[in-house]
């Protein structure tokens, strides 16, 4: 048994995109990419997305090394993001953040996290809550063309 | 056979469950469990004969130092220079005027290399360290090397992670201006051998700079005997205070060196034509000291002498030993750094499980380690990973916090199907 704190957060969808991260590859022909780097823990990944010219993420995909909580993190956002307008994924993005930094209650009020909402446990642990917006951070750069990132 | 017999005997005159009585903070619930306190190389906690010369400080004899006739500034300024004197003896300097109060390790070796090592190092000179150091060791000499166009000459380690010695006599050569090493490793616990580093640089009149923050919380350390012309150490590494450390350096030395930082204190007479610098050590400590906090280092250095150091490496060797054999049972644990003499941590890694996951389930049983680079990332490249979760003994531990440790990382590998 584990800690409520641990549990919580070390759900087993978490574990099982831990093991198996979906879309966990070098995007050919990609629009647009961004390295993300969180130099504390040593977390390092690249995000790669393909827009198309209506501005929607038509394929998303990583590649990295880190923690868990990081790496299932950038699997399940990959899976969030494919097939939605930019628009929409930068609301995703600012919603995730304000959820894991605990300004948002997912619970309580409106928003589109879906199954994102399995990382608000981040927001009772500080030290993690860069692991959980690293990939988020990443593919933010990317789409506003920056090249890199890092949460220091 | 005397050896062992003299261990047993040490060991138990280590009364634990006593000692853990003096520090308040080990009495805490964490996350609903006891704290098992289990991170003391990155800074160790203070017991209550510390917290309370710092108490007794603030509540008594506050004032400033070195400067008025009053009776608390009189008092003050005893206080302080008596710390100095503790610390000076437990070095074994022999002078008062080679102990010289800083901020931290890190703030002495700066003064180092401002002060002595900036004015000898030229162009195409060499800085010799080694792959072991903490980067408190490594940064100041890359950035004056990087001023200076010189070169930072790095001693290799073996896979036990202990440095390399075979080729030594080459990397000390007729340029290089310093050789800086760590006493005890803070990322993997390996007690260097230092004495005879420092007879190899010598025998070419190459001085050096030991980082001891990890070694007086655990070693004797008798800085004549070493050899050393310089050693830094860190008050909260030692049970002490944070803001403290002390620079030892040989008065030879010192009194060729130019002032660190400048102000108040550090000086004779000032003129706005002519400035006096003070005598040693005052010379190197400007403006208002951490004076509280280097009262607090000398009621620590009391503390430590009062269970004594030999008592203290036996029972925490003890420690290692165990932890080393418990944790070594599980299959899935590989340690990094298994040098033949090891100061009480354990460095390790679990094989698909990255250690910051590790760090923050053991947290939630109420059991402290540092998952990270430890500030030492050349070894981490060394050994190829990112990371590692380290477990670092005080005398005030327990085998049965070691268990816990061992229950915790058995829970880690369940979850995490490792």
């Amino acid at each position: 048994m584990l800690n409520t704190h641990t549990k919580n957060l070390y759900q087993d969808v978490i574990l099982d995109h831990n093991k198996k991260p979906r879309n966990y590859r070098v995007l050919e022909g990609h629009s647009h990419m961004a390295h993300g780097d969180n130099p504390l823990c040593g977390d390092k990944l690249d995000v790669y997305l393909t827009v198309d010219e209506n501005n929607v993420v038509v394929d998303v995909s990583f590649m990295g090394d880190g923690c868990a909580i990081s790496k299932a993190s950038a699997s399940m956002m990959t899976t969030m993001v494919k097939g939605k307008p930019i628009g929409e994924v930068e609301t995703l993005f600012h919603e995730f953040h304000k959820m894991s930094t605990g300004k948002l209650d997912p619970d309580a009020e409106p928003n589109h996290l879906g199954r994102l909402k399995i990382f608000a446990g981040v927001r009772d642990l500080p030290a993690r809550v860069k692991c959980a917006t690293l990939a988020w951070h990443t593919l933010d750069a990317a789409l506003k063309g920056e090249r890199k990132v890092s949460t220091e | 056979m005397i050896q062992t017999t003299e261990a047993v005997r040490n060991t138990a005159s280590l009364n634990v469950d006593r000692i853990r009585e003096d520090f308040p903070v080990l009495g805490r619930m964490i996350n609903g469990m006891p704290l098992a306190y289990l991170d003391n190389a990155a800074s160790s906690q203070s017991p209550r004969q510390v917290i309370d010369a710092v108490k007794r400080y603030h509540e008594f004899h506050h004032s400033n130092v070195h400067r008025g006739v009053h009776t608390l500034s009189q008092e003050a300024t005893g206080l302080y220079e008596e710390a100095r004197e503790k610390i000076r003896a437990f070095l074994n300097a022999s002078s008062l005027k080679e102990i010289i109060f800083t901020s931290g390790t890190t703030d002495a070796v700066n003064l180092v290399a401002s002060s002595f090592v900036e004015e000898r190092l030229n162009e195409g000179d060499e800085i010799l360290i080694t792959h072991l150091e903490h980067h408190s060791n490594i940064v100041p000499w890359h950035i004056l090397c990087e001023r200076k166009k010189a070169k930072l000459r790095v001693l290799p380690i073996n896979d036990r992670g202990e440095i390399i010695l075979d080729n030594l006599d080459d990397y000390l050569t007729s340029r290089t201006r310093i050789v800086g090493v760590n006493h005890i490793s803070n990322a993997l616990g390996t007690i260097n051998p230092v004495k005879q580093i420092v007879e190899a640089a010598h025998r070419k009149n190459i001085p050096v700079i030991v980082d001891g923050a990890q070694a007086t919380p655990h070693e004797i350390v008798d800085v004549q005997d070493l050899g050393c012309d310089f050693y830094a150490i860190s008050g909260h590494k030692m049970y002490g205070p944070t803001g403290i450390g002390v620079l030892y350096g040989r008065q030879e030395l010192l009194e060729q060196m130019r002032p660190y930082r400048s102000g108040g204190d550090m000086i004779l007479s000032v003129s706005f034509d002519k400035v006096v610098y003070n005598e040693l050590p005052y010379r190197f400590e400007a403006g208002t000291p951490p004076i509280a906090q280097a009262i607090g280092l000398g009621a620590a250095a009391d503390y430590i002498n009062s269970i004594g150091k030999e008592t203290i490496r036996n029972y925490e060797n003890m420690l290692l030993e165990y932890a080393t054999r418990k944790l070594g049972e599980i299959p899935q644990v590989r340690f990094i750094g298994t040098a033949k003499q090891k100061a009480s941590l354990v460095s390790f890694v679990i094989d698909g499980v990255h250690p910051h996951d590790v760090g923050t389930i053991l947290d939630g049983e109420g059991i402290a380690v540092r998952t990270g680079h430890h500030c030492a990332q050349p070894v981490m490249e060394r050994f190829s990973i990112p990371a590692t979760t380290r477990a670092s003994f005080a005398f005030y531990n327990t085998t049965g916090e070691i268990d816990r440790l061992v229950a915790g990382v058995r829970k880690v590998i369940e979850v995490f199907d490792a």
